[in-house]
C-alpha cells in the first residue's frame, strides 16, 4: 500500500534505474535497436593502411560496382567543410587526404545493405607514397615531432629548493592507455527532411556538438540540424567527440542521397578508428626530508596524443591538476607535453588525464616509502593536504573541503589494514612462492569542467493539464543513472511520485548549446537546471493559490502528491487542472551556472574546481612469482559521494568505476605494431575484467556522513570519475608483492598496466638485484 | 533458404540467405532486437539466447542451422500468461545488475543458460572435482558467467542478482 505521506522517488532513494524493466525485457532501445525508416541505406568506413603518407591514387571503381552499392562519398562530397573538429583547430578532416594514421578515414561507401557495404569497403585499390611514421610518445620525441596543442605549466614556490632538499629521487614511469570498449559501438542514423533539415539518432555523449560539427561539414545554420540521444550503450568518454565523425558521414549521405543513412562501424574498426585514454611517460623528481615529507616535486607529463588535437589539451591540462593527488607539495615545477603522434587521436576517458597525473604521484609516495623503508601509508598522511600554509595546489586553488584523514583513518580501521599489513609482512618473510601486497592509497579529483564555459546546463519542464510532468534536460544517459537521479531532483521538488515524471531523450529541439554529459558533473548541472525549472514553476503555482484561495504565500505548500492550501488540501492533478483552467504557465525551460569557478591558463592560477570529490581504497593481492599471474583478494573501499542523491546508483558507479580501473591497471594492453597497426582490436587480443576478476572479497562503502561544503543539488557530489582511481591500491599492492622478492630494499616501479607479464619481469629485475 | 524458427513460442517462417547469423535474423529479419549485437565475435557475449535450453551466442551460428529449433530471446524471458518478470529479471533490478543495459539480456539468457546447466550438474573449469554437485560458490559464478563482458563492471549486482535469483528458485 502506498504510503500517503511520502513520494516515492525522493532524493536519496535507492530508486531503481529509470530503464530497469526495459534492460531486463530486451526493450530499451538503442540506436541500433530503432526502426529504420523505408529506404534506408548503410554506409561503411574505408579506412587507411598506412600509419603516414600521401594518397597518390585512389581507385575506387571495384567498390562503385559492388553489388547492391548506390555511391562512394569522398571529401569532394562534404558540402562546405571538410573537417569534424570538436575544438575549431580545423585539424581532423572527415575524409583524409593525407593520412596520418593507420585506420584514419579516406572515403565512405554506401549500399543497400550493411553488409554489402562492408564487403565494398574492402575493394578500394589506394597507392601511398608512405612518409615516416612516430606512433609512441619515445618516438616522437626523438623525430622531433611537434605538440597538437599549446602545452601547460604550472609553477608554485621555489624548484630550487630541490637542491636542499636531504634526499632526491628521479624516476620515469609509463603510465598505458586504455580502450573505452563501450558496449554498444559507435552509431549514427541520419534522416533527411525538407529544406537544409537532417535528424540524427545516435549515441553521443555531445548532442550539440554533434549538432554544431554536422552543421559545420554541410555548410547549414544548426537550426537545420537535430540531434537525438534516448540512451548509449556505454561512453566512458569514448563518446564525448568520436561520434562527431560517424555522424558526419551519415549527414553528408543521407542529404546527398536524400534518403535515410546508417552508419555501424564492426568492433575491430571501431576500436582501429576510435580515440582512446591517453598513455603517458612521467619523467619526475621528488626531493623529500628525512620524515618523508616532500620538499618538492618537479614533473614532465608526455602524452601520446595522435595525429589532431581533438581533447588533448584538456586532458593533459587536467593530468597536471591532478599531478598532486592528494599531496601538498611546497614547491613544484609541472608541465604538459601534449604530443603529435602517427596514431588514432586519444581522447576523453573517465578520469580524463587526472587519474594517468595522479599515479605518478602515488609512484613518487611509494618511492620516498620503500628510500625511507616505512609504511606508504605514513608517507601518504603525511603530505595529505591540511595545516597552516600547507593547502594551496599547484594551480593556487586553495583545498577548502579535505576530509581525507577520516576517510583514510576510518577505512584503515574498519579494513584493518595494520594488522593485515603485518600479516602479509609475515606470510611474505616465509619466503614462497606466492607473495602478497596490500595497499591503501587515496583520491582527490577536482569537479568542474576546467573549461569554465561548459559548467552550464538547461533543462525544459512542462506539467501537462492531467498533472503528468515532462522532464527533458541536457545530460545524456549512458547507463550512470543520470535520467534518474534528474526525475528524483524533480518528484522531490515538485512532491510528485517519481512514476509521474516521464523522462524524455535528449534532444537538441529541447535543450540547446549544452555542454557534453562529462567530467562527472551530469547531475550537479542538470540537476540543479531542473530545481530552478520546477523553482519556476512552484512560484507561478504559488502565485495562483495565493490569488484564488486567498491564502498567505508561506500557506502554500507541495506535499506528498498534494497541494497544501492553508487547511485545505488538494490533490496534484486537481489543483494543476484548475491552474490550467485559470492560464497558468505550466511549463519552464531553467538553467544552471557552476558558480565561483574561474581559471587563467597563462597565469596557471585561478579555480578550476568547484569542490573535490574524496575516496579511498586497500587492496589486497596475491601474487604467482614463478609466472606473474596475480589476483585481487579482498578491496575494501570507502568513498565520499556528499549526500548521495541515489545512493544504489552511487554505490553502483564506485564499483564499476573501480573494476574498470582495475582493467586499465592490470589486463588491459593496447598493442601497436611497428606499421603503426593496432593489434589489439578486439576483445579477443584486448582483455577488460571479467566477473572473474572481480575482487574476491569487496566491500564498498559510501562515507554516509559526508557532504558537499558547496550547495551542489541537495548537497550531492560528482561520482563518475573519482573512484576509477581508487584502483591505483590495486597497482600498489602488486609491487608490494613484487617488492617483497628483494625484501623490500627497492621501489618496485611497475609501469602499467601491470600484465602478469610485466610482474614477472619486475619480479625478476627485483631478484637479479638481490 | 526456408527455415522455421521457433522463438520465445512462436513459429516465424523465414527466407534467408544461408551466411545470415542467428542475431541476424532475430534484430533484422524479425525486428526482435532485445539481443545485442556487441562485438560480432562471440567474444562479449551479449548475443546470448537459449537455443533448446541451452546458451549459445547468436552472432556465431548461422539462422538456417536452427530449423525446427526452440530458440528464447530476452524478450521471452518473463514467465506465465501476464508477463510477469521472472525471478532472475526481478533480481537483476533489486540488485542493481546493470547500468547502461546493453550487456543486460545477454546476461539474462546466459544466467538462465547457466542456472540449468549447474542443475544437471555440468563441471566447470573452477569446479573441484566431478561429482555433479556443485555450489554456487562466487567461482563457480564468476567462470560460469565468464563469457559475459560487462563495460560498466556490475558484476557485484549481477552476480548478486543471480545468487539471490538461484535460491529464490529452490536449488541448486
Amino acid at each position: 500500500m502506498k504510503d500517503e505521506l511520502s513520494i516515492t522517488g525522493a532524493t536519496g532513494e535507492a530508486l531503481p534505474h529509470d530503464s530497469a524493466i526495459k534492460h531486463v525485457t530486451g526493450k530499451a532501445e538503442y540506436t541500433d535497436d530503432i526502426r529504420e525508416p523505408a529506404g534506408t541505406l548503410h554506409a561503411y568506413l574505408g579506412l587507411s593502411t598506412i600509419a603516414h603518407g600521401k594518397i597518390e591514387a585512389l581507385d575506387l571503381s571495384a567498390v562503385k560496382t559492388a553489388p547492391g552499392v548506390i555511391d562512394v562519398i569522398g571529401p569532394a562530397d562534404v558540402p562546405a567543410d571538410n573537417d569534424c573538429s570538436a575544438n575549431g583547430m580545423h585539424d581532423e578532416p572527415i575524409f583524409a587526404e593525407t593520412v596520418e594514421f593507420l585506420g584514419q578515414p579516406i572515403f565512405a561507401v554506401v549500399a543497400e545493405s550493411r553488409d554489402q557495404a562492408r564487403r565494398a569497403a574492402q575493394l578500394a585499390e589506394v597507392k601511398y607514397t608512405e612518409l615516416p611514421h612516430a606512433t609512441n610518445v619515445m618516438a616522437a620525441r626523438e623525430a622531433g615531432y611537434p605538440n597538437v596543442t599549446s602545452p601547460l605549466k604550472l609553477e608554485r614556490g621555489d624548484i630550487t629548493a630541490m637542491e636542499a632538499a636531504p634526499h632526491r629521487l628521479k624516476g620515469t614511469m609509463v603510465v598505458g592507455g586504455q580502450d573505452h570498449f563501450y558496449l554498444e559501438g559507435q552509431i549514427a542514423l541520419a534522416v533527411p527532411g525538407e529544406d537544409e533539415d537532417v535528424v540524427i539518432n545516435t549515441s553521443t555523449q555531445h548532442p550539440s556538438e554533434v549538432q554544431h560539427v554536422v552543421a559545420h561539414a554541410l555548410g547549414v545554420p544548426s537550426h537545420s540540424v537535430v540531434v537525438n540521444v534516448r540512451r548509449m550503450g556505454g561512453g566512458f568518454g569514448g563518446k564525448e567527440t568520436q561520434m562527431n565523425l560517424f555522424c558526419c558521414v551519415a549527414a553528408i549521405a543521407a542529404k546527398k542521397l536524400n534518403r535515410p543513412v546508417k552508419l555501424r562501424p564492426d568492433r575491430d574498426d571501431d576500436m582501429t578508428a576510435t580515440g582512446k585514454r591517453h598513455d603517458f611517460v612521467v619523467e619526475y623528481e621528488v626531493g623529500f626530508d628525512d620524515e618523508g615529507r616532500i620538499v618538492a616535486v618537479e614533473g614532465d607529463y608526455f602524452a601520446r596524443c595522435g595525429f589532431c588535437s581533438d581533447l588533448s589539451g584538456p586532458v593533459t591540462d587536467r593530468a597536471l591538476f591532478h599531478a598532486d593527488n592528494a599531496y601538498f607539495y611546497p614547491n613544484v615545477l609541472l608541465r604538459s607535453h601534449p604530443l603529435k603522434t602517427n596514431t588514432v587521436s586519444n581522447t576523453a576517458f573517465r578520469g580524463f588525464g587526472g587519474p594517468q597525473g595522479l599515479i605518478a604521484a602515488e609512484r613518487m609516495v611509494e618511492e620516498i616509502a620503500y628510500y625511507l623503508k616505512r609504511d606508504p601509508l605514513e608517507i601518504r598522511k603525511l603530505n595529505f593536504y591540511g595545516g597552516e600554509g600547507r593547502d594551496l595546489t599547484p594551480y593556487h586553488q586553495t583545498v577548502e573541503d579535505n576530509i581525507l584523514d577520516r576517510i583514510t583513518d576510518e577505512l584503515a580501521e574498519s579494513a584493518s589494514y595494520k594488522e593485515r599489513r603485518e600479516a602479509v609482512i609475515a606470510w611474505n618473510a616465509r619466503g614462497g612462492v606466492i607473495r602478497k601486497g596490500i595497499a591503501l592509497t587515496p583520491v582527490k579529483f577536482g569537479i568542474s569542467f576546467t573549461a569554465t564555459w561548459f559548467n552550464q546546463a538547461g533543462a525544459l519542464i512542462h506539467i501537462y493539464a492531467d498533472g503528468s510532468i515532462h522532464l527533458n534536460h541536457g545530460g545524456t544517459e549512458m547507463g550512470q543513472g543520470l535520467y534518474t537521479k534528474v526525475a528524483q531532483v524533480v518528484a522531490d521538488a515538485l512532491q510528485v511520485d517519481a512514476g509521474l515524471v516521464k523522462i524524455t531523450k535528449t534532444t537538441t529541439e529541447k535543450v540547446p548549446n549544452t555542454s557534453a554529459t562529462a567530467a562527472s558533473s551530469g547531475s550537479d548541472l542538470n540537476g540543479m537546471a531542473a530545481k530552478d525549472a520546477c523553482d519556476q514553476l512552484i512560484a507561478r503555482l504559488r502565485a495562483f493559490a495565493v490569488e484564488k484561495y486567498g491564502i498567505a504565500p508561506e500557506d502554500f505548500r507541495l506535499y506528498a502528491n498534494r497541494v497544501h492550501l492553508g487547511d485545505t488540501v488538494v490533490e496534484w492533478d486537481a489543483f494543476i487542472r484548475e491552474a490550467y483552467m485559470a492560464r497558468v504557465q505550466l511549463s519552464a525551460a531553467g538553467f544552471y551556472k557552476t558558480p565561483k569557478i574561474h581559471w587563467d591558463r597563462e597565469s596557471g592560477k585561478g579555480r578550476p574546481f568547484y569542490y573535490f570529490a574524496y575516496g579511498a581504497a586497500l587492496s589486497e593481492v596475491s601474487v604467482d612469482t614463478l609466472t606473474g599471474e596475480y589476483r585481487v583478494d579482498r578491496t575494501d573501499i570507502l568513498h565520499d559521494v556528499g549526500r548521495s542523491l541515489n545512493p544504489a546508483i552511487d554505490k553502483g558507479q564506485v564499483e564499476g568505476a573501480f573494476i574498470q580501473g582495475m582493467g586499465w591497471l592490470t589486463t588491459e594492453e593496447l598493442w601497436w605494431d611497428d606499421k603503426g597497426r593496432l593489434r589489439t582490436h578486439a576483445p579477443s587480443t584486448y582483455k577488460i575484467p571479467l566477473a572473474s576478476d572481480r575482487p574476491r572479497v569487496f566491500n564498498v562503502a559510501l562515507a554516509d556522513w559526508a557532504e558537499n561544503r558547496e550547495p551542489t543539488i541537495k548537497r550531492s557530489k560528482a561520482v563518475g570519475e573519482p573512484p576509477f582511481m581508487l584502483a591505483v591500491s590495486v597497482l600498489e599492492a602488486l609491487g608490494m608483492a613484487v617488492a617483497s622478492v628483494a625484501d623490500y630494499a627497492e621501489c618496485p616501479r611497475l609501469d602499467t598496466p601491470a600484465t602478469p607479464e610485466r610482474v614477472l619481469m619486475a619480479v625478476e629485475r627485483l631478484r637479479g638485484t638481490r | 533458404m526456408q527455415t522455421t524458427l521457433s522463438i520465445n513460442g512462436t513459429e516465424h517462417r523465414l527466407d534467408l540467405d544461408t551466411r545470415v547469423t542467428l542475431l541476424d535474423a532475430l534484430r533484422d529479419h524479425l525486428g526482435l532486437c532485445g539481443s545485442k549485437k556487441g562485438c560480432d565475435h562471440g567474444q562479449c557475449g551479449a548475443c546470448t539466447v537459449l537455443v533448446g535450453g541451452r546458451r549459445i551466442n547468436a552472432c556465431l551460428t548461422l539462422a538456417v542451422m536452427h530449423d525446427g529449433d526452440e530458440i528464447t530471446t530476452v524478450e521471452g524471458l518473463a514467465e506465465g500468461a501476464d508477463g510477469g518478470l521472472s525471478p532472475l529479471q526481478r533480481a537483476f533490478i533489486t540488485h542493481d545488475g546493470f547500468q547502461c543495459g546493453y550487456c543486460t539480456p545477454g546476461q539474462l539468457c546466459s544466467a538462465t543458460g547457466m542456472l540449468g546447466e549447474l542443475a544437471e550438474g555440468w563441471p566447470s573449469h573452477a569446479s573441484a572435482d566431478l561429482d555433479g554437485n556443485y555450489e554456487l560458490s562466487q567461482e563457480e559464478l564468476s567462470e560460469r558467467m565468464s563469457g559475459n563482458i560487462c563495460r560498466c563492471s556490475c558484476y557485484p549486482g549481477i552476480n548478486a542478482a543471480i545468487r539471490d535469483a538461484a535460491g529464490a528458485e529452490g536449488r541448486k
